[in-house]
């Protein structure tokens, strides 16, 4: 698996900032996570959840080389995409719990969350939904000239639907300014992924369309930054999409913090995961290197924990939609 | 025969058990049916009993799993392709309402697709706009294609059994929210055809025509009414495709008074079609217009309050019966 090489350092040094940027995110939608996914399993919070923990290095590696101006689509397991793209806890909240102030005023929901001035092009609760959608995106950037693109998340189970394959065939044909980012977690849902494909590396999918495909270690969010700034540059270049399988894990069940009706996985395999967990990663990468001492990671902790306690006290406040505003929005009027 | 209670979905899951020992040629195909049993238990035990050659997990190729099962039924076998959620057929449909529906005519009679869809729909769970819909009349507007909405677990058993034992592409819709809801279900393998209505009470004072859950709302309903002294007939037409017109034109000639329910939106819905024929054909019977109550048309709302606004219940269902029987 690809880590950053000594030639990356030198262009993309490992700073400081970086670092804390990076942490940032992935401790934001972990406790964002842990709490929501808590939420709804003592009945507090309507709905079900596809968590995102375990998976964090990806958005956050990723969406750190993003501006607000790019575009990202997301999947049912959205919320880190989201939170990692910038979006505040207050409406990602309110949305999950289905008021006013929410995203969506309450009409999507967890699988739904939208934030337009992020870039944040959609949730989606359709497997491969997403990904022409961003093609579509990348068509806009590339037709306007604006020098921005796009992203497409989704899962390994993803790559099996037609809409993948249609896209990225369309965008490399096109030369489209789109990155397509393989969270390839080992499953979709419960099915291991040697049961729905014949391939070990899914980045090899990307010969059959004639683009440069890329593995990386998706516990690594220095690594997955650097993967998608070359990604990216070649897009900006005009050079067409890249695809780019990260190889990661999702700590909780396919929905829910826990709930396996059926042992699918090998506990082991999980707890192997976990010890190389991404945050605990950049944690010991900013103490050894000097960059970031152990306080001012707690501080991060504390904080988020302070902006989460915030959301939720904001999202319980906040007004319940009026039914009688149910027709609004079905057309743009 | 000996009966006793089952859930819903335990009911389901039974008639496939059963109609898969009868015959050889039934397989079964979908995401996670196999290994996980369905995310609804549908299809629980299936893998341990019949084996992994009957019983296929797939990956997530809704398009795949149903032109396969097109490909196979074309071959005489009797595939049931599970979609999960309703809401993926859009995914699937070229094979649905192109293929699978099309081929018999298309041919000249030459080819039978006996093939069955399986899948779950209904809201009322916070699942919102992707995972809620009812689409049972986007199907039914597709010659060739056949689709049931069980409505009990007597049903949901004798449908599926009904369902894979017809020559021709059939649509079984479970309601997501009934799936643990308790009824008599006789041990017996037993089928019931498409097109055969449900009289699911008898009443004189007016007729409801209800769809899949609704059905359950409406009894509640009714059952608040006939304490008033009100005296409702409930009709389940079992299928929306076939319909059965006929159980619904005697009860109507009946009590001259009718409304239909459903999930779906209104517009375009069932309960256009029926009420259609119904003035069509018994139009000197009726004592008021025919009556629709259905969601809104809107995509279906996450947050409860809108989803409750949305969906129609007994509440609803008993308020616009009196409002019917008002009209002189
Ligand atoms: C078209 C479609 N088919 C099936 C589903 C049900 N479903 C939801 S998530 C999921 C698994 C997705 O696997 P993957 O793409 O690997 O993403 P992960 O859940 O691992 O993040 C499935 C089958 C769906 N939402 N949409
Ligand atoms: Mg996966």
């Amino acid at each position: 698996m690809a880590t950053p090489t000594e030639a990356l350092e030198a262009v993309m040094p490992t700073t400081r900032e970086l670092v804390l940027d990076l942490h940032r995110r992935m401790v934001r939608i972990r406790r964002f996570e842990e709490r929501a996914g808590k939420l709804v399993e003592s009945g507090d919070m309507p709905g079900f959840l596809h968590l995102y923990v375990g998976q964090e290095a990806v958005a956050a590696g990723v969406c750190s080389a993003l501006t607000d101006a790019d575009q990202i689509t997301s999947t049912h397991r959205g919320h880190g995409h989201a939170i990692a793209k910038g979006a505040d806890f207050r409406p990602m909240f309110a949305e999950l719990y289905g008021k006013t102030t929410g995203y969506c005023k309450g009409r999507g929901g967890s699988m739904h969350i939208v934030d337009m001035n992020r870039g944040m092009l959609g949730a989606n609760a359709i497997v491969g939904g997403g990904i022409p959608i961003a093609v579509g995106a990348a068509f806009a950037s590339q037709y306007r000239g604006d020098g921005t693109v796009a992203v497409s998340f989704f899962g390994d189970g993803a790559t099996n639907i037609g809409a993948f394959h249609e896209s990225v065939n369309m965008a490399a044909v096109l030369n489209l300014p789109v990155i397509f980012v393989i969270e390839n977690n080992g499953y979709a849902e419960f099915t291991p992924q040697d049961r729905h494909m014949k391939l070990t590396d899914i980045a090899d999918r990307a010969s059959s369309y004639g683009i440069p495909g890329v593995i990386v270690d998706g516990m690594d969010a220095l690594a997955v930054r650097d993967v998608a700034l070359v990604a990216i540059e070649r897009a900006k270049r005009g050079e067409g999409p890249t695809l780019i399988e990260a190889k990661t894990y999702r700590y909780f069940d396919h929905q829910g913090i826990k709930g396996m009706r059926i042992l699918y996985r090998d506990p082991a395999e999980v707890e192997a995961w976990k010890t190389r967990d991404a945050i605990n990663l950049i944690e010991a990468i900013g103490v050894e290197r000097g960059l970031v001492s152990a306080e001012e990671f707690a501080e991060i902790w504390a904080q988020t924990e302070a902006d989460i306690e915030d959301g939720i006290e904001f999202a319980r406040n906040s007004p319940d939609p009026d039914p009688v505003d149910i027709l609004d929005d079905v057309y743009t009027s | 025969m000996t009966t006793r209670e089952l859930t819903y979905v335990k009911a389901f899951n039974e008639g496939m058990h059963q109609v898969m020992a009868e015959d050889p040629d039934v397989f079964l195909i979908g995401e996670d049916v196999a290994g996980y049993g369905g995310v609804f238990h549908m299809f629980d035990g299936l893998l341990t009993e019949f084996g992994g050659t009957r019983v296929v997990d797939t990956p997530i190729s809704e398009q795949a799993i149903i032109g396969l099962g097109v490909g196979a039924a074309a071959r005489g076998l009797r595939p049931v392709c599970d979609l999960m959620f309703m809401d993926f057929v859009g995914v699937a449909m070229d094979q649905i309402f192109n293929q699978a529906a099309k081929m018999k005519y298309m041919f000249g009679g030459n080819v039978s697709v006996p093939l069955t869809i399986t899948t779950a729909g209904g809201a009322g769970m916070s699942a919102a706009a992707q995972h809620s819909q009812s689409l049972e009349a986007w199907l039914a507007h597709i010659p060739g294609l056949k689709v049931a909405m069980p409505a009990s677990p007597y049903d949901a058993k004798g449908l599926i059994v009904g369902a894979i034992r017809d020559d021709n592409p059939t649509i079984v819709v479970l309601n997501k929210k009934m799936l643990g809801v308790k009824g008599p279900v006789p041990e017996e393998l037993y089928s019931i055809p498409f097109g055969v209505a449900n009289v699911v009470r008898e009443g004189s004072n007016a007729t409801i025509v209800a769809i899949g859950r609704m059905v359950v709302e409406a009894e509640k309903a009714a059952a608040n009414l006939e304490a008033a002294g009100i005296s409702v007939e409930i009709i389940d037409p079992r299928s929306v495709q076939p319909l059965d017109i006929d159980t619904i034109l005697t009860s109507v000639k009946k009590t001259h008074r009718v409304l239909v329910v459903h999930e779906a939106v209104e517009f375009g819905g069932i309960g256009a079609e029926i009420s259609s024929q119904i003035q069509e054909s018994a139009f000197d019977y009726l004592d008021a217009p025919v009556t629709r109550l259905a969601a809104p048309f809107a995509p279906v709302p996450f947050a409860p309050i809108l989803e409750n606004a949305y969906v129609p219940d007994a509440p609803r269902i008993e308020a616009v019966v009196r409002r019917l029987l008002e009209r002189k």
